[in-house]
């Protein structure tokens, strides 16, 4: 390393395609996937809770120890099964999501005014119809406030997959960065991970913004109050 | 007609939050239920629409036991409005107006045509259509719930204190395009509130619950002020009863005095000679076009300088007036009490003054009324 400049960008328009292209778009999918795996688990979960609230201080305190086992461990507990295939990192990356994903489902619906939902079984929804074309699009903004919180520290923790060898920017950062004590690759994942998780949290904000026109002109912090669960992102590396 | 029979609501932890209630809701008419917090005034107007069910009895609409129909279904054909008027945040005003025609299968092009008519008839401004529900004020967002429970014409409308979150000017406004929709709907209207004020001004037939559940009286607004039924009921309606009552009792029925009223060129000396004629202390000064300028002291009269006219004198002013045709006796009575004079002017639509009356007469008026047992055909609104 002595001597050696921090970036060498010969290095880099070399490798543009691969593996800086492939590991970026691998970094996508083991983020997306796992989003996408917990949106599904927590909706239904946080539905669930919300409308019998005895099930939600035992799913909580659930989803909450499945945040605290250490991603690494559950990575390796996992290969025996899944072996290097992509559902060793989405399984306990989506399993994490639940942690913010499922509270912020609870709150949001649990924030739905208790007139609007009144007014709406005394209009003649069923309760399915009142879920779907009230509730929910009430929660939205708080749920999407959880969706942003969960798609950066996933998009994070993606990194730590490398580990065992799943692939992702954290395989550029390891295998071509650190085991050549080279430090391009390293400076390049960590900028093209933060990247990242900047755009995904923008487009996630356009696209709240477009599905929720009545809060526009609100009060942007009641607007997206993130309902955080106390973890910090990268606790689990 | 909706009828109640021996309805009881028992929650499971014993409390009876409506017993044994039995009542007949006329067709057409609007019914309040008026009572104190925990009287099961609510519940009893919930369990029209099956938002709570009864532990025993029945409920039927037209004869019709309202638990032989899916809950649902049944709620499509109510009209409902509620405190806060709960509407939907995610929805603009005129998605909101059309939710139950929506819900009944109509297409969206003949919902929003029907949201955009029930606008106009609740005095809703087009361009609001468009907007959401926090960009609209208080009373605005209550017009939209009234507009909404409208939307499907349904014959039964539940409101449940519709307009107890909206400060006392718009709320009597409310009340107001109230009575005057329902003059051309004739909807069969269940009114929740505990305030007896709005009680006795909207409905038709008033219904007094008392803690516990149960009814203390049912009867028309002018009765329940005539004659409480006991001393909660007495004490309920408010010891200013009296006074109120004569909201009830037109004041085209009092008789006004035109003889003190005169031209404001009219001599001193000759309204002088007219107000000792008349044994009146106080004559009424008009212009050209009739309207009241003021009142004159009869006593200032004969002290007046020669050459004066009635019009110099009349300083005093004549206060409030009320309208003959459209006022109540209490509008009257009010004038009267306000008036330094002690004299009531009555006026004409125009303002033209129709005559004058004094408190002493009034009271001949009054009396007479607090022995009539019912108020005459053609009865003003509060």
């Amino acid at each position: 390393m002595n001597g050696a400049p921090l970036i060498d960008w010969d290095w880099i328009t070399r490798n543009l395609d691969d593996p800086i292209g492939t590991r970026l778009l691998e970094h996508l999918y083991l983020s997306f996937a796992p989003l996408l795996l917990g949106l599904l688990l927590a909706l239904p979960l946080g539905i669930a809770c919300a409308r019998w609230r005895p099930l939600y201080p035992p799913v909580f305190t659930g989803v909450n120890v499945l945040y605290a086992i250490p991603s690494i461990a559950l990575f390796f507990l996992l290969l025996p099964y899944t072996g290097f295939s992509a559902w060793t990192a989405i399984i306990p990356l989506g399993l994490y999501t639940l942690a913010i994903l499922v509270p912020n489902v609870v709150s949001g619906l649990a924030q739905v005014p208790d007139h609007v939902r009144q007014a709406a079984v005394a209009m003649g929804f069923g309760p399915l119809r009142r879920l779907i074309q009230v509730e929910l699009p009430v929660a939205l903004p708080v749920i999407v406030a959880g969706l942003r919180i969960a798609a950066v520290a996933t998009i994070s923790m993606v990194s730590v997959a490398s580990l065992v060898g799943i692939g992702g920017l954290g395989q550029l950062i390891l295998t071509e960065g650190f085991r050549r004590q080279f430090p391009t690759p390293i400076v390049v994942g960590i900028v093209l991970s933060v990247a990242l998780a900047f755009v995904v949290d923008g487009l996630l904000v356009l696209a709240q913004r477009a599905l929720t026109p009545w809060t526009r002109d609100r009060d942007p912090v009641a607007r997206a109050r993130p309902r955080t669960v106390g973890a910090a992102k990268g606790g689990n590396a | 007609m909706i009828t109640f029979e021996g309805v009881t609501k028992r929650y499971p932890d014993g409390t009876v939050a409506v017993d044994e209630l039995s009542l007949e809701l006329p067709t057409g008419q609007t019914t309040v239920f008026v009572g104190p917090s925990g009287s099961g005034k609510t519940t009893s107007l919930r369990m029209i629409n099956r938002m709570v069910e009864p532990t025993s009895g029945r409920i039927a609409i037209d004869g019709q036991d309202v638990r032989d129909r899916d809950p649902a279904v049944l709620r499509r054909s109510i009209g409902y409005v509620i405190q806060q008027a709960g509407l939907f945040p995610h929805r603009t005003v005129l998605d909101n107006i059309a939710t139950v025609p929506l819900l009944l299968g109509w297409t969206r092009r003949r919902a929003r045509d029907r949201a955009r008519e029930l606008m106009e008839v609740v005095g809703l401004a087009p361009e609001q259509a468009k907007r959401y529900p926090h960009q609209l004020s208080g009373g605005q967002q209550q017009r939209v719930g009234v507009a909404r429970a409208l939307a499907a014409d349904p014959p039964v409308l539940l409101m449940d204190e519709p307009f107890s979150a909206v400060d006392p000017v718009v709320r009597t406004g409310l009340q107001d395009e109230l009575l005057r929709l329902q003059q051309e709907l004739r909807k069969t209207i269940v009114f929740v509130t505990h305030d007896i004020d709005e009680a006795v001004r909207i409905g038709d037939a008033v219904a007094v619950f008392r803690a516990g559940g149960t009814l203390a009286q049912f009867s028309t607004p002018e009765r329940l002020l005539a004659e409480p039924a006991d001393e909660f009921v007495e004490e309920f309606v408010g010891y200013d009863r009296g006074v109120r009552r004569l909201s009830f009792f037109p004041a085209s029925d009092l008789a006004l005095r035109g003889d003190t009223v005169l031209a404001a060129e009219t001599p001193s000396s000759e309204a002088s000679a007219i107000a000792r004629a008349q044994g009146e202390p106080w004559l009424l000064a008009v212009d050209a076009a009739h309207r009241p300028i003021g009142w004159a002291r009869a006593l200032d009269l004969d002290r007046a300088a020669p050459g004066s006219t009635l019009g110099d004198l009349a300083t005093v002013g004549y206060g409030h007036v009320f309208r003959v045709g459209t006022d109540s006796l209490r509008a009257a009575l009010d004038a009267a009490v306000l008036s330094p004079a002690g004299r009531a002017v009555g006026v004409d639509e125009d303002g033209k003054v129709v005559g004058v009356v004094a408190q002493a007469e009034l009271g001949d008026a009054l009396w007479a009324v607090g022995t009539d047992e019912t108020p005459p055909a053609g009865a003003v609104r509060p």
